[in-house]
């Protein structure tokens, strides 16, 4: 559906060149949700500007249904626009106007008439759950609302793609799961095609069937959601998982074990506590929970167990081994108590 | 007093026609002219979707060189230019030839500076809807500087008040050239006063009404 190839984009500056966007190449496929993350100057935002020519790229190729969008005249780039629909952080809705009238705006970019300008702008805000408000004005309404309001206008003219640049930052965490929630809805009863980008990985965990990690203007990582959070590869996306899923122990604890500690994770049907519970069985060891949870991603779990086994070294290492053997290519990560709370890689 | 009045009445009336006419023809071109120019000069601003480095730099110099010249000097400067278009250079309506000349780039850059404040983002959510430019400008733009140019009017219509006097002196007639006449000429302290008092409440009255309109527009 949307092709990115070896797109990059550079500013001149007063310093020199300064680079937002790196070689970057991605492929967003018909109707998934794609998630890009990044800490703020990742150039993720840059990134999405250039999907719809806000920001014209300096080199590549962006492809969105077929069209090649940079090759367009303005006029065509305008009417290509119109079936890619956007929302803001700042949700950028103009106050003089009311909110069906906003949501009109849009229609009216693409030449509706007013009959059907008003019809279908109800039509939106019933969508979207606003049909109360529609004669309102923005400063009358909540940032959830405000970026609802926004939703309906990037959705007036039947878009294919839906770009959300930091579309729930600005949002406390109840309205964010409401949006995201919506916008999920839209995605599968629309078929629309969703690319957000964002700093919170909780985000990507709660809506993105796929997604890429950003760091300096490159894609550090991408893939599966679930096999990013299972598996990471990167230091960074590890960094970001870690604001979602966190095992960390505290200190206190970890001084008073005199174990070897280990980190379990456990993917898709693997049920950790029968895993566990088999390894205390086979083995002379005894095993202590120190952190336990499970996450669904997609709809599927993802056990993450800090465990505390004390025993004798050999049994603990022959059980260890069989872990290996159960969990697969899950990885196994023991504490060394040599090295103090170094989480050393056991394969 | 009320004797002086009266022998005063046909001349201080005509005088205030005669301003009004100056302020009022002042006005109403700065407002058909120095609207566009000044849009002009926002939207081919840098990184704005119109955005062109040689129109933007030409009318920016236009609009300097005209508001650099004291207005004192504008208006002699003009008169071949006012004799060429109305055939005479005294009178309220020739007199607001360089009073127009003097107001449009004034509103220019009012109607610049209040689109300058709309916040860029409305704009760039307006592009990606993939709305035009004149649809950015009529139904973005405009409503949400709507409030600003009304202002801006008020501003101008004030300062036009002030060069009116100054226009008036040199032949275009008015409160001020009345004041002039009577009150530096003859030394006529009566008229002086009426004209100042006259001058107030007009400057008074025209904020007031400003005010108010410039905030009944203002929605949300």
């Amino acid at each position: 559906m949307i092709s990115i190839q070896q797109l990059s984009k550079t500013y001149a500056s007063k310093e020199g060149t300064v680079i937002g966007v790196d070689d970057v190449s991605l492929d967003i496929n018909q109707g998934e949700v794609f998630g890009i993350v990044g800490y703020s100057g990742a150039g993720k935002s840059t990134l999405l500007r250039c999907l719809n020519i806000l920001e014209r790229p300096t080199s590549g190729k962006v492809t969105i249904d077929g069209i090649d969008l940079m090759s367009l005249s303005s006029k065509e780039l305008r009417k290509a626009r119109q079936s890619i629909g956007m929302i803001f952080q700042g949700f950028h809705l103009t106050m003089a106007k009311t909110v069906v009238e906003n949501v009109g705006f849009a229609l009216k970019a693409a030449g509706v008439g007013r009959i059907e300008r008003k019809q279908r702008a109800e039509e939106l805000l019933e969508l979207v759950g606003l049909s109360d408000k529609a004669n309102q004005y923005p400063a009358q309404l909540s940032g959830g609302q405000k970026q609802r309001v926004s939703i309906a206008r990037a959705l007036a003219n039947n878009p294919k793609v839906l770009l959300c640049d930091e579309a729930t930052s600005a949002l406390d965490p109840n309205t964010t799961q409401s949006i995201l929630q919506l916008l999920k809805k839209i995605n599968q009863e629309l078929g629309l095609t969703i690319v957000l980008i964002t700093h919170e990985m909780e985000v990507v965990k709660e809506i993105c069937d796929r997604c890429a990690v950003m760091e300096q203007g490159r894609v550090v990582e991408e893939g599966d959601t679930y096999d990013i959070f299972a598996n990471p590869k990167n230091e960074l996306t590890e960094r970001f998982i870690k604001t979602v899923i966190d095992f960390t122990i505290p200190e206190a604890l970890l001084k008073k074990s005199e174990g070897t500690i280990v980190l379990l994770k456990f993917t898709g049907d693997l049920a950790g506590e029968a895993v566990v519970s088999d390894l205390l069985q086979e083995h002379r060891i005894r095993g202590n929970i120190l952190h336990g949870k499970i996450d669904y991603i997609q709809e599927k779990p993802l056990g993450t167990f800090v465990m505390e086994l004390k025993g004798d070294n050999q049994e603990i290492n022959r059980a260890l081994a069989s872990l290996r053997a159960t969990l697969g290519e899950v990885e196994v990560i023991e504490n060394d108590r040599s090295t103090d709370y170094t989480m050393a890689r056991a394969e | 007093m009320i004797d002086q009045l009266i022998t005063l009445w046909p001349e201080l009336s005509k005088s205030f026609l005669d301003t009004l006419i100056m302020v009022g023809i002042g006005l109403v071109v700065s407002f058909v002219v120095g609207l566009p120019l000044g849009l002009l000069l926002f939207v081919t601003d840098r990184d704005l979707f119109l955005e062109n480095k040689w129109v933007k730099s030409i009318t920016g110099v236009i609009v300097n060189l005209v508001r650099s010249v004291p207005f004192i000097i504008l208006l002699v400067f003009l008169f071949p230019f006012t004799d060429l278009l109305l055939g005479t250079t005294t009178g309220p309506v020739a007199a607001s030839v360089s009073l127009s000349v003097a107001a449009i780039p004034f509103y220019a850059r009012i109607v610049e500076s209040s689109a300058r404040d709309i916040d860029r983002g409305v704009i760039e959510a307006a592009i990606s809807c993939g709305a035009s430019p004149w649809l950015i400008i009529k139904d973005i733009i405009f409503p949400e500087i709507k409030s600003g140019l009304i202002s801006g009017l008020t501003i101008t219509a004030i300062s036009l008040v002030g060069y009116s006097a100054m226009a008036g002196t040199i032949g275009g007639g008015g409160i001020g050239d009345l004041a002039i006449r009577y009150g530096y000429y003859r030394y006529d302290n009566f008229v002086m006063f009426t004209t100042v008092i006259l001058l107030i409440v007009m400057v008074q009255v025209i904020q007031y009404v400003g005010d108010f309109t410039a905030k009944s527009v203002k929605k949300s």
